[in-house]
């Protein structure tokens, strides 16, 4: 009896998988933002089966949380979709190295990104690219124009300029110049440090030595953003000791405060919870005219699992996500998280509009700790978080954090022994 | 000549007990011991014996670290033996006098918080505390303490403290209730000779009940112990896995969280967490030995 019951059972999946067969290929997606399950259901997929029939597509999220450790027990299964969605640098990476995704070096469409989109899904030495890139988000600082215009205040385009408009908020005292705590951390390091940093140790040059061992984290170029921040405590407010990051969100959104050091991300937010009109100024450089670097931070993209029975029809969709029509739909949907695609995307949101244009203005890089520097022990990126809030504090000197961010970084990164 | 019989019964009625206790207890404990004399290179795990404890107390990134957890751990247990044990004794001998009235609705409203979650106690506590929108800075003002109030889950000194105090708040429930019932355990007649011979009100506490009730306050003190080093769920709802300010707040429970499971860039490291987690078994077995066979042993018990 219950021999009969697994030949049966046996049987029938034997027919389903037959019968996926007659029919023309379905792949599979797997992906941890199920935020966007409607977008890609209703816009995404129908688009690209339309262009494209005899290929089905089904998007099939897990939770953001729990998505490596499922997606990595899947693939030691065999059970994992055809495309995966790649997190940036060492988790995809060591997908990669253990043999689970595809080398997409030779797809045709990767030609259409720049290398500092590719960086975040490519072996150490860039020789080889695993996954397509999708999306980067843009730091910045978004800010109150109603706020502005009532003040008086200019855009800032220099650092000068930009604590002159602080202080101008703190001394009219209608609103709290900045939005940002120290609570939760992270902000301080990522809207704070990865966010002015890059016009010091100007984008990918400065990056691209601190990984070859060519400069030191001591250096003044890497110091010098902690010191600015410094400069910050006196502008956030009573009590941004113990304000958490959604504590921030609220005050910009309810009007309380003037500027707010951003990620694009917060755009869709934003937009639903202000009543008023708001615009974005790009990181201040430190002299009229200076080049400005950004930080476009790669955040999500796309690979090819390499035991996926459907390698054709899953190239095809990986071709079509690196295409201008792909990057229209995804950028329009979920504003803040841009293409990366070289060919320009018309954006309907003004805001996100706005940001995206730094890109033609500005030199791109991304946040300085992310790729190879986090792998050893201490933490690079979360040992920033801790410098990036005591610079905040000014519990210690800039000089003596580069110092321990050096030591800390050289007891295990052989490029600086 | 009777053979004795086998007595089937015992061993089939604790086995569902047995079973259970060792497949989520047992097991896990010695599989988590195992697990730390191991380590991960190029994806293949080796044996390396005791190397990963030599690295948790002897390299100076991981040392500091524990240090600072293990210390902010005993600060933690200090504030919970030093104001929740003694208000949670004061509130059960205020209780248990016999003319207060409403003592059922007190004793309710004090256990409560006892059974809510930690994660509502954390968020009520943060918005509370909040220098933006919480009462706490408001109520000052209104008794003209403004001065006195600071973001003090936000501050290096004082954000441990806080929490500390936060879940005496929360566990005081517990020592008032073993104690009250200790309490109403003393015989009347005791306490009359007691009134005999002179010994009444405060000092009838100090010489009659308190005494009586110390082996309570034993168990009470290491439960506690037990508890305190364990925890992790107050911090880690209410500061985050890196237990700001600039790990003012990290304890043994969050250190090895962190370690294990891996925090935003920084990937997990089993082997490394196990031994964490091997270090805090070992604190805690340490602990609770010197209990029962230095104290429990020498405590004097009277006959009632």
């Amino acid at each position: 009896m219950k021999r009969n019951v697994l030949s049966l059972a046996l049987m029938s999946t034997a027919l389903v998988a037959s019968g996926a067969y007659a029919q023309d290929a379905t792949l599979t997606i797997e992906s941890w933002r199920n935020d966007d399950l409607a977008l890609w259901q209703d816009k995404i997929i129908p688009a690209f089966e339309a262009a494209n029939p005899g290929i089905k597509v089904v998007f099939s999220p897990s939770a953001p949380a729990e998505y490596n450790a499922v997606l990595n027990s899947k693939l030691e299964a065999g059970s994992a979709g055809d495309l995966i969605t790649c997190r940036p640098f060492d988790a995809s990476l060591a997908l990669f190295e253990a043999g689970h995704l595809t080398d997409l070096t030779d797809l045709d469409a990767m030609s259409n990104f720049s290398d500092v989109a590719k960086s975040a899904w490519q072996t150490d030495d860039s020789s080889a690219s695993f996954c397509v890139p999708m999306a980067s988000v843009i730091h910045g600082f978004i800010y109150n124009k109603d706020a502005f215009n009532e003040l008086g205040i200019e855009v800032p385009a220099t650092e000068a300029e930009f604590f002159a408009a602080l202080d101008k908020i703190k001394e009219d005292g209608t609103y709290i110049p900045m939005a940002m705590g120290t609570n939760d951390q992270w902000e301080a390091a990522t809207m704070g440090y990865n966010n002015i940093g890059p016009n010091y140790w100007k984008g990918e040059e400065g990056r691209q030595a601190l990984i070859k061992g060519e400069q030191k984290l001591t250096d003044p170029q890497w110091v010098a953003p902690y010191a600015t921040l410094a400069k910050w405590a006196d502008y956030l407010g009573d009590g941004y000791e113990a304000q958490t990051y959604p504590d921030s969100q609220n005050l910009f959104t309810l009007g309380r405060a003037a500027i707010y050091p951003a990620g694009s991300w917060e755009i869709a937010g934003f937009n639903t919870q202000a009543d008023f009109e708001m615009g974005a100024f790009k990181p201040p450089v430190q002299n009229a005219g200076d080049t400005c670097y950004i930080s476009d931070h790669t955040d999500i993209g796309i690979g090819l699992n390499a035991a996926s029975e459907n390698q054709e029809a899953a190239r095809t969709f990986l071709a079509w996500v690196a295409s201008p029509e792909f990057a229209s739909i995804f950028g329009n949907a979920v504003p803040g998280f841009f293409p990366l695609s070289n060919t320009p995307v018309e954006l309907e949101d003004p805001l996100a509009k706005e940001i995206v244009g730094w890109r033609d203005e500005c030199e791109s890089t991304i946040r300085s700790t992310y790729q190879i520097l986090s792998r050893g022990t201490p933490n690079l990126e979360n040992e920033t978080w801790g410098a990036s809030v005591a610079a905040i504090k000014g519990t210690e000197a800039p000089e003596d954090l580069g110092q321990e961010l050096q030591n800390g970084l050289a007891s295990w990164y052989a490029p600086h022994q | 000549m009777q053979t004795r019989r086998i007595r089937w019964h015992i061993a089939v009625f604790l086995a569902p007990a047995v079973l259970v206790y060792t497949a989520v207890m047992i097991f896990p404990l010695f599989n988590t011991l195992r697990l730390a004399l191991f380590t991960e290179v190029d994806q293949n795990r080796i044996y390396v014996g005791l190397q990963n404890f030599r690295t948790l107390f002897f390299d100076p990134i991981w040392s500091e670290q524990f240090w600072n957890a293990l210390g902010n751990n005993f600060w933690f247990f200090l504030v919970h033996m030093l104001v929740q044990n003694p208000i949670g004794v004061a509130l059960a001998a205020i209780l248990s006098h016999p003319r207060l009235r409403f003592a059922a609705l007190y004793r309710s409203a004090i256990f409560i918080p006892t059974i809510l979650s930690f994660v509502i106690v954390g968020f009520a506590w943060k918005l509370i505390l909040s220098p933006l929108w919480g009462i706490a800075p408001s109520m000052l003002d209104a008794v003209g303490l403004k001065s006195l109030f600071a973001p003090w889950l936000g501050k290096e000194e004082y954000a441990l403290t806080t929490l500390a105090l936060v879940s005496v708040w929360q566990f005081v429930g517990i020592p008032m209730m073993l104690i009250y019932a200790a309490l109403l355990s003393i015989p009347e007649e005791i306490l009359e000779a007691g009134e005999i011979d002179g010994i009444t009100g405060a000092s009838a506490f100090w010489k009659i009940k308190l005494p009586l009730i110390l082996p309570s306050i034993g168990i009470i003190s290491i439960l506690t112990f037990v508890g305190n080093f364990n925890a992790f769920d107050l911090i880690y709802v209410s500061q985050g896995a890196l237990a700001g300010p600039d790990f003012s707040t990290d304890i043994l429970g969050t250190f090895m969280y962190r370690t294990f499971f891996g925090f935003q860039l920084q990937l997990g490291d089993p082997h490394m967490g196990s031994a964490i987690a091997g270090a805090m078994f070992a604190i805690i077995l340490v602990g609770v030995c010197i209990y029962l066979f230095g104290i429990q042993t020498r405590m004097r018990r009277y006959q009632m």
